[in-house]
């Protein structure tokens, strides 16, 4: 029971906003010292999951190609795209984000696109210039908004499409796990399974992408 | 063959670059903050394989301490003003998204040449391996076209990465936090709790207290895949799958699933909700939880009925 408290300081320190990267040092500390290992242990037992998860963040090795082309003028030329096809309104624009974005994850193409490949150089400046187009007075809450949605609309591409993949980490950690326990599954039996949720991911987050839209066009948004 | 040390160290290199560009720029307050995390994380990049565990363990306190100490800021401005931008957009144009398009393309020819022809690269490793050589191509092509200063990219993308500050290492961070929390064995007391707490003989219930366990744990750690072994031993394998004969394929899978929806309602999953709001320099960090939960909640809905529905 005494190992929760690094769930608790995680969840106090998150609601009283101190540095996150402390309360995580915290909330290790604390959990290690609760199940009895000393503090040279749990910090080498951090310090080798950071070296074994270095890969979590070369994801930044992209930001010099995209700050070379916003210098150029990479999101006003995303946005001046938009602005001259008159049919790309602001729930189409991300619906079609949406399944691409699904379709390319469920044949395993999950790091092709992301916040920092698409998302922010392409995708949030078209939604934005796509409101605009409908909505001259659009209010700052609403720009924010409307990025908010950019991003949220790629995570549940992502996440509702990539386990159609049957490679991808979660189908073979679904095997193994099964298998120890003397289950033995075809990773096609768990991509097929997570179809149902798909369409549905789609349909839920497509309808909220349009009302997303009538609410930065509609009247009584920019009132 | 080009393995992931290939792109460690490319990663290092552009963090090191990083590290003295920050470290060269006197409009910031806090440069010497700056180039000292960046270079620590440099150091990680290139050198933590010979660091040793303990070695790693005290990089990580002293990122901490720096970050902690508020020794991480941005300078002001940096950015090429607005109207530059827009008539380089009208001159480039359609190259630039050209070249925007060329990571995505070359991470996607070299996932499949990769896994195709054996030898070139890591074939378990092709989709980043591809990326970064992604990331070199459209730099290449960029630079040349464009003509642009040599170090103009380091800069821009320094800004954009102190933009995005301490946030940068989160995912890592976090990621580490759920090793500290498998060996403290958190995850078999959790699920010790949730399978106390189910009413005997309710399919539904144990249905409900499966999904919902998912989604809540998933959202204590931040990534479904701690949450799932736990809830599978404490729900899923001896009430869903051994008691009442739900089919296990379904259960696991819908129930990774529903896992997922708590992924999106948590600032834990900080490279899915916290990172991109920074990238986005939205003004709330929640602001990408907030826009996620009204599909979230549903969705979760959805997968606890799906469960129930089709395994059974």
């Amino acid at each position: 029971m005494l190992v929760l408290i690094g769930i608790a300081i995680i969840i106090a320190g998150f609601l009283l906003r101190f540095n996150p990267l402390l309360v995580i040092m915290a909330s290790a500390l604390a959990t290690g010292l609760a199940a009895g290992l000393d503090v040279q242990a749990i910090v080498a037992a951090f310090g080798k999951a950071f070296n074994d998860t270095r890969y979590v963040s070369i994801i930044w090795i992209v930001l010099p190609v995209i700050g070379l082309l916003e210098a150029y003028g990479l999101q006003q030329h995303a946005r001046r795209l938009i602005d001259r096809m008159k049919g790309a309104t602001l729930g189409r624009l991300l619906t079609s984000y949406l399944l691409l974005r699904q379709v390319m994850s469920a044949v395993g193409l999950t790091s092709v696109a992301g916040h920092a490949q698409t998302v922010r150089p392409l995708v949030a400046p078209m939604a934005e210039a796509a409101a605009e187009a409908k909505n001259d007075a659009l209010t700052d809450d609403q720009r924010e908004e409307v990025k908010a949605f950019a991003a949220a609309t790629d995570n549940v591409g992502l996440f509702f499409g990539e386990d159609i993949f049957l490679a991808i980490g979660s189908i073979l950690l679904m095997k193994g796990l099964l298998e120890g326990y003397g289950y033995v599954i075809e990773p096609l039996h768990f991509s097929m399974w997570a179809i149902p949720t798909a369409i549905a991911a789609f349909l839920i987050h497509g309808f909220r992408l349009r009302r997303l839209e009538r609410r930065m066009t509609g009247k009584e948004a920019s009132a | 063959m080009i393995t992931l040390t290939f792109v460690y160290i490319l990663a290092g290199l552009t963090f090191a670059l990083f590290a003295g560009l920050g470290f060269m720029d006197r409009s910031n307050p806090k440069r010497f903050g700056n180039a000292a995390f960046w270079g620590l994380l440099a150091l990680s990049m290139l050198a933590g394989d010979y660091l040793g565990d303990f070695g790693n363990g005290l990089l990580v306190l002293a990122l901490v301490a720096i970050a902690g100490a508020g020794q991480i800021g941005r300078a002001p401005g940096g950015e090429v003003p607005a109207e530059v931008q827009a008539e380089r957009a009208v001159r480039y144009g359609n190259f630039l998204l050209l070249v925007a398009l060329i990571i995505p393309a070359v991470a996607l020819a070299g996932t499949f040449l990769f896994k195709w022809v054996p030898g070139l690269a890591d074939p378990n490793q092709a989709t980043l391996i591809s990326l970064a050589l992604g990331v070199l191509a459209a730099l290449a092509v960029g630079m040349a076209r464009l003509r642009s200063p040599l170090m103009l990219p380091a800069q821009q993308g320094r800004r954009l990465l102190d933009a995005v500050g301490w946030a940068a290492v989160l995912p890592q961070m976090l990621a580490s936090l759920g090793a500290v929390f498998a060996l403290a064995g958190v995850g078999e007391v959790v699920g010790g709790l949730i399978g106390t707490a189910i009413p005997q003989g309710s399919l539904f219930g144990a249905v409900l207290a499966f999904g919902l366990g998912m989604a809540l744990f998933t959202m204590v750690m931040g990534n479904a895949f701690a949450a799932f072994p736990v809830m599978m031993a404490a729900v899923g394998l001896p009430l869903l799958i051994k008691q009442y004969h739900g089919d296990p394929a379904v259960v696991a899978a819908i129930g990774m699933l529903a896992g997922f929806c708590g992924t999106l309602m948590t600032p834990m999953a900080a490279n899915f909700n916290l990172v991109p709001a920074a990238l986005l320099e939205l003004k709330s960090p929640y602001g990408v939880i907030r826009a996620q939960i009204g599909t979230a909640v549903p969705l979760l809905a959805v997968n606890i009925v799906f469960i129930w529905l089709f395994a059974f």
